[in-house]
């Protein structure tokens, strides 16, 4: 391993290693405009240079590979000053617009010129301007900005899969764009926006709404998908501004899918801030007090097997637990948390898992994707899967139809049936998982929900068993779901309890009148006009399809304006926090059920939150281990049945509107029309 | 130079012709499986051969070809002055304005054109036979002032000799590429004046040997003197 000498600190590093990265463990930071250690290395923006003993010239510390012996100063005057020339010539042709730039603030070349910047430009000339660019409503652009780091451009190839973003021309020419302007394709685009180090690219819903210094940044999870996004959320007052990712190496690195980002705007429209009651047939706005009467009164004398509630797919597990609670008091067993009705089999925790977990998939050597479309279910996932495919030697098939993912596969039918085949070897794929040292499966809700879902699993099952992928420390079989609170309430066993009703069982009771009472809690994917016949408590934060068949609206919190726990797909219990307060007579959702249950003569066991999780933890060992993904039993579960040969339709076919606030969203709805109906506008206005 | 982009009008559709398509296949082997990308200039440049210009149907058609995003060979496209992305006249005279030509009287070619076509640098003439373009240094500034048109250079160019090319060009003749005043490669005008002597008589490599030699009796004598003091 070379040693080498950093600003007078000996160091051995692995070899290959660069200065810059060599530096960074010796403590010495080293100003980078270009590098990203994600990112291939660009090394075109030389604001990075050190001097090294015996060379010649200053050197490009992220481009230069440590060799033995050498002696680097990062901070002598000759470094320095060669900055300080890089920093004078990038500004030469920068607008300097920082009053008027969104990036102000929070801005690499702001905070580098303070360091290296000359007091004064010693440049008269005529500085160049460039047209701004059109990228789709995700991204603006002020194209002037621009330093050519290429980030954006490495980034949407490597990491977004599609090379969409380009520098044509050259020299004092060069501009960045995408080829006559088309909107990004990618649903990572808007990660473009973080990585730009000036503000040529920034967030185009967010433009000119908030200076990043007068936000209040809150750390919390994402729930537009089951990913569990490590995210911060920026307020101001009592508005969400934006959404950023956080770093989590565990589960999406430092990236943040566009739906995660820009649907946060839906969290303003749409909204629930007082509680209705249906009066004439008519919702009318009403006190908690009346609303709660109004469910006393009809709960009143109702059986508990004529009551049935859902969850929906974006709930905390505390709401969930206090809900299954009440159900439990109220002598119902009809709960369910699938409202796809997807037959996940609850009794198995390992059955509904994403077991391999995300970073896992970095070790695996064969997929096998069943009916899931990871690219539009969970962007994030789908990039990590990506990055194993450019590490290379992995084999990648899919059942179900084809589609762009991003990397290359095998496409092995469209048809379901063709699992049976690999499942009894005869398909040249299961020899290929067979051959693999760490084969894994994702089965996605495309293929769960379909009428021989049950059947789909148990030939999941039946492969990795049959493939051996489940073995000592490593366990290939996944479960990708798309709703962020599925686990969540799986893990708290909001389904059926004995001889209960499941969702389809619950909506058919609604028509036919076995169901009276139905309690909606955020459930908004389903068939409602079955429940027309039933009494509907709605409790949830948008007016969407649940809201609309309601007969008592009870105003909920969304995913920021609560403390509540996540279990994302692999089974990791996360914590949101709180950033704004619900809206208007809004209140977190489990103090609803808490008071509720109290009104109703049943009141729930616990007065804060802590002891609500309390009484999580106590339900199952996941909430022990907040970040954590704790061990799974591997037992048999699935059925044995025939698989229809019909093809996969996949879960999500617009990705960007999926639950009630990307519906709310006018960036979605904007999203919608460019990439799902195939819409492109250019749009109008000073940055079209 | 400015901003290279895509003409506004474009033409419906592309395709290679029968002859340039079996080029195509030849230079593309001429690079290993899987990198074919590599093929892209060579490519582009017989899509102008066809065209006269590069044209957006032609640009989609390579990406298509090569398997390549269609930015990249934007790039490329844009990256490269010598790729037309606007139509042209039929004859595309370029002419070296850097400085060596410059210095030997670059403004006079570009007055002949004025002069005799009325066209200035960037311009076609009416007719759209003859395009008039500015281009940086051609690497023959030995043979300065050098106008280039199609792929052959016309050197040593005059007002009167520049004149003279224009005039053959309106006739539709061929031209006789080269020096205008009959220079032989970059030879000097005349006689030689350097590197007169037999170069099998003294090699460089001989000069090498007596350099060195001389050297080392130096530092000898340099080691002795230092010895003795
Ligand atoms: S737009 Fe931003 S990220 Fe892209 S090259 Fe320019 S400065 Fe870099
Ligand atoms: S960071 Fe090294 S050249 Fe840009
Ligand atoms: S300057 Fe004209 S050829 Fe070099």
């Amino acid at each position: 391993m070379p040693k080498l000498t950093i600003d007078g600190v000996e160091i051995e590093v692995d070899p290959g290693v660069t200065i810059l990265q060599a530096a960074e463990y010796a403590g010495a930071e080293i100003p980078r405009f270009c590098y990203h250690d994600r990112l291939s290395i660009a090394g075109n923006c030389r604001m990075c240079l050190v001097e090294v003993e015996k060379s010649p010239k200053p050197v490009a510390s992220c481009a230069m590979p440590v060799g033995e012996g050498m002696v680097v100063h990062t901070k002598s005057e000759k470094a320095v000053k060669a900055r300080n020339g890089v920093m004078e010539f990038l500004l030469i042709n920068h607008p300097l617009d920082c009053p008027i730039c969104d990036q102000g603030g929070e801005c690499d070349l702001q905070d580098q010129a303070l360091a290296f910047g000359n007091d004064k430009g010693r440049f008269v000339e005529q500085k160049r301007a460039v047209k701004d660019k059109y990228m789709g409503p995700i991204v603006s652009t002020v194209m002037t900005r621009c330093i050519h780091c290429t980030r954006c451009v490495r980034f949407i190839d490597e990491i977004g899969g599609v090379a969409e973003i380009g520098a044509t021309g050259r020299g004092e020419d060069t501009e960045i764009t995408t080829f006559l302007e088309q909107s990004l394709t990618s649903e990572l685009s808007g990660n473009v926006v973080d990585l730009c180090p000036v503000g040529a690219l920034t967030n185009k819903p967010y433009a000119f709404t908030a200076r990043s210094w007068e936000l209040r940044k809150t750390e919390s999870v994402d729930v537009m998908d089951a990913v569990g996004t490590n995210i911060r959320v920026d307020s101001r007052g009592g508005e969400v501004m934006r959404v950023l990712p956080r770093l989590n190496e565990w589960i999406n690195e430092e990236w943040l899918a566009d739906k995660s980002r820009n649907a946060c705007d839906g969290l303003k429209y749409q909204r629930l801030d007082q509680p209705y009651i249906r009066r004439d047939g008519k919702l009318q706005p009403a006190e908690w007090s009346e609303a709660f009467d109004a469910i006393a009164e009809k709960l009143n004398g109702v059986a508990g097997q004529k009551i049935g509630a859902l969850v929906g797919d974006t709930v905390d597990c505390e709401s969930t637990l206090a809900l299954k609670d009440l159900m439990t008091a109220l002598g119902s067993a009809n709960l369910d948390c699938r409202q796809d009705g997807a037959a996940i089999d609850p009794s198995v925790r390992a059955s509904y898992l994403f077991n391999t977990t995300i970073a896992g998939i970095e070790e695996a050597d064969s997929i096998l994707l069943i009916g899931t479309n990871p690219r539009k279910e969970a962007p994030i996932l789908n990039a990590r899967i990506r990055k194993r495919f450019l590490a290379g030697g992995v084999n990648i098939g899919v059942v179900g139809e084809a589609a762009d993912l991003t990397y290359v596969y095998d496409h092995i039918s469209d048809s379901a049936d063709a699992l049976s085949k690999i499942v009894d070897g005869s398909h040249p794929f299961a020899q290929v998982l067979k051959d693999s040292e760490r084969p894994m499966l994702v089965i996605g809700m495309g293929a769960l929900t379909r009428a021989d879902g049950a059947a789909v699993l148990g030939a999941g099952y039946a492969i990795a068993e049959f493939t051996g992928m489940v073995s000592g420390d490593w366990n290939g079989f996944n479960v990708l779901h798309t709703a962020a609170a599925r686990v969540g309430a799986l893990d708290v066993g909001f389904v059926p309890g004995e001889g209960g009703k499941d969702t389809q069982g619950i909506l058919e009771g609604a028509s036919s009148g076995d169901i009276q009472v139905v309690y909606l809690l955020g459930a908004d994917e389903l068939d409602t006009a079955k429940l027309n016949d039933a009494f509907v408590i709605y409790q949830g934060h948008h007016g969407d399809a649940g809201a609309h068949v309601a007969d008592v609206i009870l105003p909920g919190a969304a995913y920021t304006e609560k403390n509540g726990t996540y279990v994302n797909t692999e089974g990791r219990a996360q914590l949101g926090q709180r950033a704004i307060f619900p809206p208007g007579d809004a209140r977190e959702d489990w103090t609803i059920i808490r008071a509720l249950s109290e009104r109703l003569g049943k009141t729930l066991p616990y007065d804060s939150l802590e002891q609500v999780r309390e009484k999580l933890r106590e339900t199952s060992p996941g909430f022990g281990h907040i970040d954590d993904v704790a061990a799974t039993e591997w037992e048999q579960f699935g059925e044995s049945g025939s698989i229809e040969a019909s093809a996969f339709t996949y879960q999500v076919s617009n990705y960007y509107q999926t639950d009630p606030i990307s519906r709310a969203s006018r960036t979605m709805a904007q999203c919608t029309q460019d990439f799902v109906m195939g819409k492109t506008e250019k749009a109008t206005g000073t940055h079209g | 130079m400015s901003t290279r982009n895509l003409a506004k009008d474009q033409p419906d559709s592309f395709s290679f012709t029968g002859e340039h398509k079996a080029r195509i296949e030849k230079i593309i082997a001429k690079y290993p499986d899987g990198y074919q990308a590599s093929a892209v200039i060579p490519i582009l440049d017989l899509a102008q051969r066809q065209e006269g210009w590069v044209t957006k149907p032609a640009i989609d058609v390579i990406a298509d070809l090569l398997d390549m995003p269609v930015i990249r060979v934007l790039e490329v496209a844009t990256f490269y002055t010598m790729f037309n992305l606007h139509p042209v006249g039929k004859c595309h005279v370029q002419v070296c304005t850097s400085l060596s030509c410059w210095l030997r009287g670059s403004d006079d070619v570009v007055k002949a054109f004025n002069d005799k076509l009325d066209i200035k640098l960037g311009e076609t003439t009416t007719d759209g036979a003859v395009t008039l373009s500015e281009v940086e240094c051609a690497g023959a500034c030995v043979n300065a002032p050098v106008v280039a048109v199609g792929d052959d250079y016309y050197e040593d160019l005059t007002y009167e000799a520049m004149s003279k090319l224009i005039d053959d060009i309106k006739a539709g003749k061929t031209l006789a590429p080269g020096s205008a005043v009959g220079r032989q490669g970059a030879e000097p005008e005349g006689n030689r004046t350097s590197l007169k002597t037999d170069p099998t008589q003294t090699t460089p490599m001989q000069d090498l040997a007596v350099a060195k030699q001389k050297y080392e009796e130096s530092q000898d004598a340099a080691r002795k003197a230092k010895e003795n003091a």
